[in-house]
C-alpha cells in the first residue's frame, strides 16, 4: 500500500474527531482518573479537545516513516497545550499516575476505530496500533517529565520561601534585636543567618541580640558551633549576645558532647534573656498599679 | 548490611536485631533524616525526651562525619524488640581513621569543626563501637535501650 503510515491514523482522528474526545473523556471515568471534584465537565472537555487537536497536529506533520522525535518544532503545539494542562493539574493536586492514565485513555477509542476502520487487513492493523501505541507512550512520558519538572519548581519555590522565613531578625524594642531559629541550621542557614544579623545590628544600632533555639530541635557540635561563632561576630559588633531556649534536655546532652558556652550568656527561656535585655539597654517591666 | 569490608559490622556484632530501615548518606540533609527517623522511633516507642534527645545527637554527630569526612556513606537502623534495644551502624568507605584514640579525644579535629563530635557520641550511646582500616573506611555501631 503506497500510503504513509500515519494515513489511517489521520482519517480516523479526521472523520471521529468529537466521537474520540467523548470516548477518551469516558475512558478517563471508568479508569477513575477523571477529576469531577477538580474540574468540571466542560473545563475536561475543553482541555482533551485541545490536546487532541495538538496531537493530530503533531501526528500530520511530525511523523517522518515510522519515526518522531517529541522535541521537534512540529510538536511544539502539544509541548504547549501539555504544559498548560500539567500546570493546572499539579496545582489542583493531581497525582502523576492520573496524569499519566488520563494520557493513556486515548489508547482504546484510538485502537477501537483503526479495528473497525482495518477490520480485513491486520497486517496494516497491527502495524498502526504499533505506530499509536509508541506515540501515545512517548506523550504520556512527556506528560510525566513536565509533572515532575512543575513539582521541582513548586518544591525549589517553598524551599526559597522558607529559608527567607527561618531568617526574621525581629526589633523587639529600641536596641534589642531577637532571633528566633527554627528547624535545622546547616552551614548554609548559619551563614545567612549571621549576614542578616549582622547587618541588622548595624542598622538598628542594637546592643542586645537574643538568639532563641526553642525551636531547634537538636544542638550537635556543629549547630553549637555555628551559635557560638554567631555570639562571637555579634560581641565583636560590640552588642552583647543571648543564647535563651535551652530545654534541660539539650543543656544535659552539650555537657556530654563537651562544648564549653565559654563567657556567651544563656538563658531557659526567651522571657528571662527579654527581661536581662531590657535591663541592659535602661528598661524595666512594670506592674501597673490598682491590677 | 553493605557489602562486606574488614570496617564492618556483621550479623555476628548484631545477634538478636532485626533491620527497621537502611538510609544513604549524601547530603547534610541526609544527616536530619536519619536523626529524625531515630528520634520517630524512639518516641513512637517510649524513650524519654532526654533519652531521645542525646541519641540523635549521637546519630546526627556520626552521621555527618560521615558525610564531611568520607563523602557519604550508609546508614541502617535495626532494633531487638525483646532486649528493646535500638542499634544504629553508620558505615562509609571513606580513608579511615589513623587514630582512633586521637579521634576521640576532645578537641581533636580534621575537619574545622569543634573535636567534640566522636568523642560526645561515645559519651551520649549506651553501646559505641568503632571498626576502622586505612583505606577501608570507618563503621560506627551505637546503641540505646528503649
Amino acid at each position: 500500500m503506497p500510503q504513509s503510515a500515519t494515513a489511517n491514523i489521520l482519517t480516523v482522528l479526521d472523520t471521529d474527531f468529537k466521537g474520540i474526545i467523548e470516548e477518551w473523556l469516558g475512558t478517563q471515568v471508568k479508569e477513575g482518573v477523571k477529576r469531577s471534584d477538580l474540574f468540571s465537565d466542560a473545563e475536561s472537555r475543553n482541555q482533551n479537545r485541545e490536546l487532541l487537536k495538538a496531537f493530530s497536529k503533531g501526528v500530520r506533520d511530525g511523523v517522518t516513516g515510522e519515526d518522531f522525535d517529541f522535541d521537534d518544532n512540529q510538536w511544539d503545539d502539544l509541548r504547549a497545550v501539555l504544559a498548560d494542562v500539567s500546570r493546572e493539574r499539579v496545582n489542583r493536586g493531581v497525582t502523576p499516575t492520573e496524569m499519566a492514565t488520563f494520557v493513556l485513555a486515548l489508547k482504546t477509542p484510538l485502537f477501537k476505530r483503526l479495528e473497525a476502520m482495518l477490520d480485513s487487513d491486520h497486517g496494516v492493523l497491527i502495524r498502526d496500533v504499533m505506530l499509536v501505541t509508541r506515540l501515545v507512550d512517548a506523550f504520556a512520558i512527556y506528560t510525566n517529565e513536565i509533572f515532575i519538572l512543575e513539582r521541582e519548581q513548586i518544591i525549589d519555590r517553598q524551599r526559597q520561601e522558607m529559608l527567607e522565613l527561618s531568617t526574621p531578625v525581629v526589633e523587639l524594642w529600641d536596641r534589642v534585636l531577637t532571633l528566633p531559629l527554627i528547624g535545622t541550621l546547616d552551614s548554609a542557614r548559619a551563614q545567612e543567618v549571621m549576614e542578616n544579623l549582622l547587618q541588622t545590628i548595624l542598622e538598628r544600632q542594637a546592643e542586645v541580640v537574643i538568639m532563641d533555639i526553642t525551636g531547634v530541635g537538636t544542638v550537635d557540635t556543629q549547630v553549637a558551633q555555628h551559635l557560638l561563632r554567631a555570639a562571637a561576630a555579634v560581641r565583636l559588633m560590640g552588642a552583647e549576645c543571648i543564647i535563651s531556649g535551652i530545654s534541660p534536655m539539650i543543656a544535659q546532652t552539650m555537657v556530654q558532647l563537651g562544648i564549653d558556652v565559654g563567657t556567651v550568656s544563656t538563658r531557659s527561656s526567651i522571657r528571662t534573656a527579654l527581661s536581662d535585655a531590657l535591663l541592659t539597654v535602661g528598661y524595666v517591666i512594670k506592674k501597673t498599679e490598682g491590677q | 548490611m553493605p557489602s562486606p569490608s574488614y570496617a564492618a559490622f556483621d550479623e555476628k556484632d548484631l545477634g538478636a536485631q532485626v533491620l527497621l530501615s537502611q538510609y544513604k548518606l549524601r547530603t547534610s540533609g541526609d544527616a536530619v533524616t536519619v536523626r529524625q527517623a531515630v528520634a520517630r522511633y524512639m518516641k513512637e516507642h517510649g524513650a524519654t525526651a532526654l533519652s531521645v534527645t542525646r541519641f540523635a545527637t549521637a546519630v546526627s554527630e556520626i552521621a555527618r562525619n560521615a558525610i564531611v569526612h568520607a563523602g557519604g556513606g550508609e546508614f541502617s537502623i535495626y532494633v531487638d524488640p525483646r532486649a528493646k534495644q535500638l542499634t544504629v551502624v553508620c558505615w562509609d568507605k571513606g580513608p579511615g581513621i589513623e587514630d582512633v584514640e586521637l579521634a576521640l579525644t576532645d578537641g581533636y579535629t580534621s575537619g574545622g569543626g569543634l573535636g567534640r563530635g566522636l568523642g560526645g557520641a561515645k559519651r551520649l550511646a549506651k553501646i559505641f563501637e568503632i571498626r576502622t582500616a586505612i583505606g577501608g573506611g570507618t563503621s560506627v555501631l551505637m546503641s540505646v535501650n528503649l
